[in-house]
């Protein structure tokens, strides 16, 4: 294993003609990250599983170039393309592909067999260790059949971790699961951590779990990157207004740039005909259309009673969803916040309530 | 009082098992190989070789024994070769009617083998190769033994095909009795010579052995629990 931090870089094209009713398809990204879990977010279709079997050698680029760890793994100029047995990149499939004819000692010895990496009784003590650490050895006699979700989980870990792998591959391991099974996805991936530096790219279109997991994001829309970044810049600040639409955890109001003072660090926006203020916006000017942008969390509801403080907008409500988080209050401009039932009985009756969307979260999206 | 019947010559027999048997282990082999290139490579004029493996399927006994005839016979070059490799021709030998039967049957074997292997999740392939396992290690431990139940279906018909070819074989072996007169070959004998009871017995064993290799076959691909369990 190696001490440094495993770079992947990644240029992929690939296009895939129209079959049928199916329309052709181009996927064109750069993918550079040297965080320890990269997720791939995106809707169905937006190529995720694509970039995945790209990177793994499954599916062939049209063009572009794979650097893993300084080694060349594809490369559309030179015609270099690796074998996929050659890449040494662990691949989980959703529903795991445990084979099912083995059991899962047989399963790990098939894939110490295999691998490419160390010595033969390095690779045999490397399996036992990762039978112990994935609690597998009271099952390693049984059949994947015989297996629980979770034991199959670790299983198809544990047999991706046998040969040393220098990437770890996982196509929407937790999808069909129940919340139980997805936290123990989650900590059996910790385990992953502990035992391998490889990095793990993750192709999810669960944002939940690419809040939960990523250090690093890529947000995918047909074929395209519409936004990277560490996890938390890309959150707080989506790149554009489709972002912003797509990740569909914020609220979006129309809003102009009203005032502008850089010596006190201050904006002031209007929104509906009401003031807010937040940081000072560089590169703006008074006047410039666009939207403020708010995490649904960041904004509290309040009853329209007494005075209206800065930062707080009157809405009017359109309607309630109930959630297991709480009340879902739904607001003009296609805006919602989430109560708790306690203080929804306060604002229950009331058609026109006040938004407080503090400084801090106030973020403007130009046109 | 009426005669006792004539005796029954169970030579026939014996040489319709001897080549449905290395008719059989021929197409297992070659034809194995050849549906799994069907089914996993990505060649030019894969679809026209496929075509031509059918052929034999809708091609009326005669045609085919004609081009065998052609193409093995004394005077080609493939006869050439084997007459002075064996020192005998092909034509017209036992082991031409191995050639028919394989003829027969491995147009079958090959377009059930290719479904089979095709039917086999790619994933669990793509799988073995990215923990490192070569292409033949992956045929051997993870394609074959998930593709078995159903090859050996088809290894079963392959067999019964091959024991009841008649005009493949009548056009390149032809009817020598004792030499290569196979089980079908001795049906239409005996029937065209009236022997009625010699007709009714070999009729009787040819569908009895076509009746348990057809059960074995469907035996030998019907669901498993563990397969409908796994989905």
């Amino acid at each position: 294993m190696s001490a440094d931090p495993i770079k992947i870089d990644a240029r992929l094209i690939k296009r895939l003609p129209a079959i049928g009713e199916t329309d052709a398809f181009e996927l064109n990204i750069h993918l550079k990250s040297d965080a320890s879990i990269t997720v791939l977010w995106g809707a169905s279709g937006a190529g995720k599983t694509l970039a995945l079997n790209c990177l793994a050698g499954f599916s062939t680029p049209n063009e572009g170039r794979v650097l893993v760890n300084d080694q060349l793994y594809f490369d559309g100029v030179t015609g270099v393309d690796l074998l996929p047995r050659y890449r040494r990149c662990g691949y989980m499939f959703q529903d795991h592909a445990l084979f099912p004819h083995m059991t899962i000692r047989e399963n790990l010895k098939f894939a110490a067999a295999s691998a490419r990496s160390s010595s033969r009784l390095e690779k045999h003590r490397r399996m036992n260790d990762l039978l112990e650490a994935f609690e597998l050895n009271d099952l390693a006699s049984r059949k994947p059949a015989q297996l629980s979700g979770g034991q199959k989980q670790r299983a198809a870990l544990a047999r991706m971790l046998v040969g040393d792998p220098h990437l770890l591959l996982l196509d929407e391991p937790t999808r069909g699961l129940d919340a139980r099974l997805r936290q123990a996805f989650y900590e059996v991936l910790h385990i992953t951590r502990e035992r391998s530096q490889a990095p793990i790219v993750l192709v999810t279109h669960d944002l939940e779990e690419c809040m939960q997991l990523a250090d690093y994001v890529c947000l995918m829309e047909e074929g395209r990157f519409v936004q990277t970044g560490p996890r938390e810049q890309v959150f707080a600040r989506p790149a554009n207004i489709e972002v912003a639409r797509a990740l569909g955890i914020y609220n979006l109001f129309p809003a102009k740039v009203a005032a502008l003072d850089p010596s006190r660090d201050i904006c002031t926006l209007d929104v509906a005909g009401f003031p807010v203020q937040g940081s000072y916006l560089k590169g703006r000017l008074i006047g410039d259309q666009g939207y403020l942008c708010v995490r649904q969390t960041e904004a509290r509801l309040l009853p329209n009673v007494g005075r209206r403080d800065p930062n707080q907008i009157l809405l009017r409500t359109t309607g309630i969803i109930p959630s297991a988080q709480g009340i879902k209050v739904l607001l003009e401009y296609d805006a919602a916040a989430t109560v708790s039932e306690a203080d929804y009985a306060q604002l229950r009756g009331e058609d026109v309530l006040k938004l407080e969307i503090p400084a801090s979260a106030v973020y403007f999206i130009a046109k | 009082m009426p005669s006792a019947p004539p005796s029954i010559d169970w030579f026939p027999l014996w040489l319709s098992l001897r080549v449905a048997a290395l008719a059989t282990l021929f197409v297992l082999t070659v034809g194995t190989a050849i549906a799994y290139l069907l089914s996993h490579k990505t060649f030019r004029f894969k679809e026209a070789l496929d075509s031509l493996i059918t052929l034999p399927l809708v091609l009326p006994p005669t045609v085919l024994g004609y081009y065998l005839l052609v193409l093995l016979g004394r005077s080609s070059g493939l006869g050439h070769i084997y007459e002075s490799v064996f020192g005998q021709p092909l034509v017209f030998t036992w082991q031409a009617a191995v050639v028919a039967a394989v003829f027969h049957s491995a147009p079958i074997y090959i377009k059930g083998a290719r479904t089979v292997f095709e039917d086999v999740d790619y994933r669990f392939e793509w799988v073995a190769h990215s923990l490192g396992a070569s292409e033949w290690r992956t045929f051997t431990r993870i394609t074959f033994p998930l593709a078995w139940r159903g090859l050996s279906s088809l290894t079963s018909l392959c067999f019964a095909r091959s024991l009841g070819d008649f005009g493949i074989t009548m056009m390149v072996a032809g009817n020598i009795p004792g030499k290569t007169q196979t089980l079908s070959v001795a049906i239409f004998d005996a029937v065209e010579s009236g022997n009625g009871h010699m007709a009714r017995v070999l009729v009787l064993i040819m569908s009895v052995t076509a009746l348990i290799l057809l059960w074995a076959a469907s035996y030998l691909s019907r669901p498993t629990s563990r397969a409908s369990h796994n989905g």
